[in-house]
Parts: structure tokens; C-alpha cells; sequence
């Protein structure tokens, strides 16, 4: 459950944001998140719910941007979406690739006011 | 209770006790202590425009939400690099034999090179005391409820362990083979453990341990007449999800592949 603190580190960034701006809530976080980030979005979305009341973010819309995971393969080259970190190359069956979309854990924008 | 803030520090708050000196250990908690990047200026401030007739500020940020850790795993990185230190992240599940194979090697390497350890458990001291026995010196982290240590715990640990020059520091990961991956500690190397009375499909029921580890000992291996366990079919299926892994296969409480283990550590000295 290492959900619930990413969770607490988002609240932490968005409070230090927020009194940095000299504003006093959240109306809008928006967050990016990869299919490969070792995130899973319902113990996720558990932790958030669960840790969210009573702080700046209480109010706030919460807009998450799942980012699909893409690999090049280190074979041949070929660019695939990749579902698990053990999928092969669809081209050559080859499964020494290179990850480099997918694990990005982002906060991206606040609003605040 | 925390005699000194107050804090129900037995249930759920981190703890960080030096074995020998009990009644120092000290609580992680944002109310007292000073994150080093605290300074009363924000880093990654973003891009700031305002709307709604100047009411509400959108904040451009693009930040790593482990930016914290991240951050206090490099200053550790620094301060290991400087002593020249051998720093292993140990991971596993729970009975996979972290502790025993740590109190063999610490039993073996201990008048050969300096060597500490952090003990990281979501409760009790049973294992530092175990290590303790070994007259290495040792830190238990309790992460209470936590189900991983982190930067910042190991961070403050280091000022109780006063780890020397040239010496080889051991963290023991809470065991746990899901969470621990995600938090970088600002270790030289990390060390996945399976043992052979798991499952020989661990490493694809949990890929991200085995795709950031360098290093998979497979443990007990004395017990492989008595086991479905098949080794190769093991490392096979790690192999897919990092190719790049070693593998050691030994037994800790029989002996077995300790010299393996200890090259391997020499050549991860060496390679510093």
C-alpha cells in the first residue's frame, strides 16, 4: 500500500505550492500517472479518498492523465505499447527493450485560489 | 506514547532506535523535524498565471511526486559515495531468510571490513536484536503502518549508526515485495531475495522488484529435494523482466553458495 504515501507526498507538494502561490486551497490538481509506474489506481484512488478530507486538497477536482507505457526493442528497434514489464517485441519476440513512456509519477498543474 | 511530542508513537509513527541505546530512539514526524529542503523557499516553483480575473493562479509544476525522496536518496548516495561505502538494499517477502542470511555473512565478514546495519520491520526489534547478537552495530526503523522504508528514514538512522569509511552498510527492507521498489534509499546496489519454498513464478507476479534489482539470491536452496521449486524456470522468468540480473543460490543456514555471495560483494567493491 505504497499508494497511500504517494498520496500523503502529493498532499505535502500541493501545501507547499499553495502557501508558496499565498493562496489557501486547491480547486484543481492534475496528476499524470503511467501504466508502468508500480501505481495501482484502485488502491490509489482508495488511499486518496481515505487521506483527502481535512486538507488543502479537500475540494479539489482531481484530474488523472493515464500515460501508456511504450518500449523500443533493443533487438530491432520496433516502438510497442507494452502491457507488462516481461512482454516481448511484437516484431521479434525479443524482450530486451527500453521503457520510456510509462513510468512517470507527475504532479503536473495546480489551481488555487 | 511519545514522552516528547506527545504522539501515539507505538501504533502508527516511524521510530528509529539504535540497539543498545533504547531509550534514544527518535520519531519521524513533519511536526519537528527540518526536511533539509525546507528553507522557507520552494524549489520547482513552476509556471504561475492567474484567472478568472486574477482570483485563481494555475500552477505549472511537472514535478515527480518521490521528488522528495528522490531527493534525500541522493544526499544519502553523496555521503555513501564520500566514505566510499558498500551500501545493499535487501528485499524479499516476509520468511525468505534476509535476517538469518544477514547474520551469516555478518558472522563471516565482520573482522574482515567494518560492517552496520539498518533493520527496517513494521514492528518490533526481534531482528535487530538477532544482529545485535553479532556485535555489529545496528538501527531498527518501526514503520509502524508503513509497508516500505524510505529516503528520509534511513537519512536519520545514519546519524544514531555513524557508519566509517570503507565500510559495508546492510538495509534490511521491510518485508515486502510490492512497495519497497518504488523508494530509491540512495543505495550502491539492490538485492532481491527469493527463497525456494515460494513460488518459481515470483518474479512475474511481481515485476517491478525484479526490474530495478541488481543482484537475485535465490535461498534454502538445500530444501530443492523437498520443493516443486524449479531454479531455472525462476531465472527464467526474471530474465525476461531484467535481463541484466545476477543470480546467487545459496543456503544460509547450511553454508551453501556463501562464497559466491561474498565475490560478488567484493566485485561490487571493486567496481565502485
Amino acid at each position: 500500500m505504497h499508494e497511500l504515501s504517494l498520496v500523503h507526498s502529493i498532499i505535502k507538494l500541493a501545501s507547499q505550492h499553495t502557501k508558496a502561490n499565498n493562496a489557501t486551497k486547491v480547486d484543481q490538481i492534475e496528476l499524470e500517472i503511467g501504466t508502468l509506474a508500480g501505481v495501482e489506481m484502485d488502491a490509489f484512488l482508495f488511499a486518496w479518498n481515505a487521506s483527502i478530507p481535512g486538507t488543502i486538497l479537500e475540494n479539489a477536482k482531481r484530474i488523472i492523465h493515464k500515460v501508456q507505457a511504450k518500449a523500443r526493442c533493443k533487438s530491432c528497434g520496433t516502438e510497442f505499447d507494452i502491457q507488462e514489464l516481461y512482454d516481448v517485441c511484437p516484431q521479434c519476440a525479443n524482450y530486451v527493450h527500453h521503457i520510456f513512456r510509462g513510468k512517470e509519477l507527475k504532479l503536473k498543474t495546480l489551481v488555487v485560489s | 506514547m511519545c514522552g516528547t511530542c506527545g504522539c501515539s508513537s507505538t501504533s502508527n509513527a516511524v521510530t528509529i532506535t539504535k540497539i543498545g541505546e533504547e531509550e534514544k530512539h527518535e520519531h519521524l514526524h513533519s511536526h519537528h523535524h527540518h526536511h533539509p529542503e525546507d528553507h522557507g523557499h520552494h524549489h520547482h516553483h513552476g509556471h504561475t498565471h492567474t484567472e478568472n480575473g486574477g482570483t485563481k493562479t494555475v500552477i505549472e509544476l511537472e514535478q515527480d511526486i518521490l521528488h522528495h525522496n528522490n531527493l534525500l536518496a541522493e544526499r544519502n548516495r553523496g555521503f555513501f559515495e564520500a566514505k566510499n561505502m558498500l551500501v545493499l538494499n535487501l528485499m524479499s517477502s516476509p520468511g525468505s531468510g534476509k535476517t538469518t542470511l544477514l547474520e551469516k555473512s555478518l558472522h563471516d565478514l565482520k573482522n574482515e571490513r567494518d560492517c552496520f546495519v539498518i533493520e527496517g520491520d513494521q514492528q518490533t526489534s526481534n531482528d535487530a536484536k538477532r544482529i545485535a547478537e553479532t556485535e555489529v552495530p545496528v538501527v531498527q526503523i518501526n514503520t509502524g503502518k508503513g509497508c516500505h522504508l524510505e529516503a528520509e528514514m534511513i537519512y536519520r538512522s545514519l546519524s544514531q549508526l555513524q557508519p566509517t569509511n570503507q565500510s559495508l552498510l546492510f538495509i534490511e527492507n521491510v518485508g515486502n515485495l510490492v512497495c519497497p521498489s518504488l523508494f530509491d534509499l540512495g543505495e550502491s546496489k539492490r538485492i532481491v531475495i527469493i527463497s525456494v519454498t515460494e513460488g518459481d513464478d515470483k518474479p512475474i507476479k511481481y515485476p517491478d522488484m525484479f526490474h530495478r534489482a541488481d543482484l537475485c539470491i535465490i535461498n534454502k536452496i538445500d530444501l530443492l529435494p523437498y520443493v516443486e521449486f524449479d531454479v531455472k524456470k525462476a531465472k527464467d522468468f526474471a530474465r525476461k523482466i531484467n535481463p541484466q540480473l545476477e543470480f546467487i543460490e545459496l543456503s544460509a543456514t547450511k553454508g551453501t553458495g556463501m562464497k559466491s555471495w561474498y565475490t560478488w560483494l567484493k566485485c561490487a567493491q571493486d567496481e565502485k
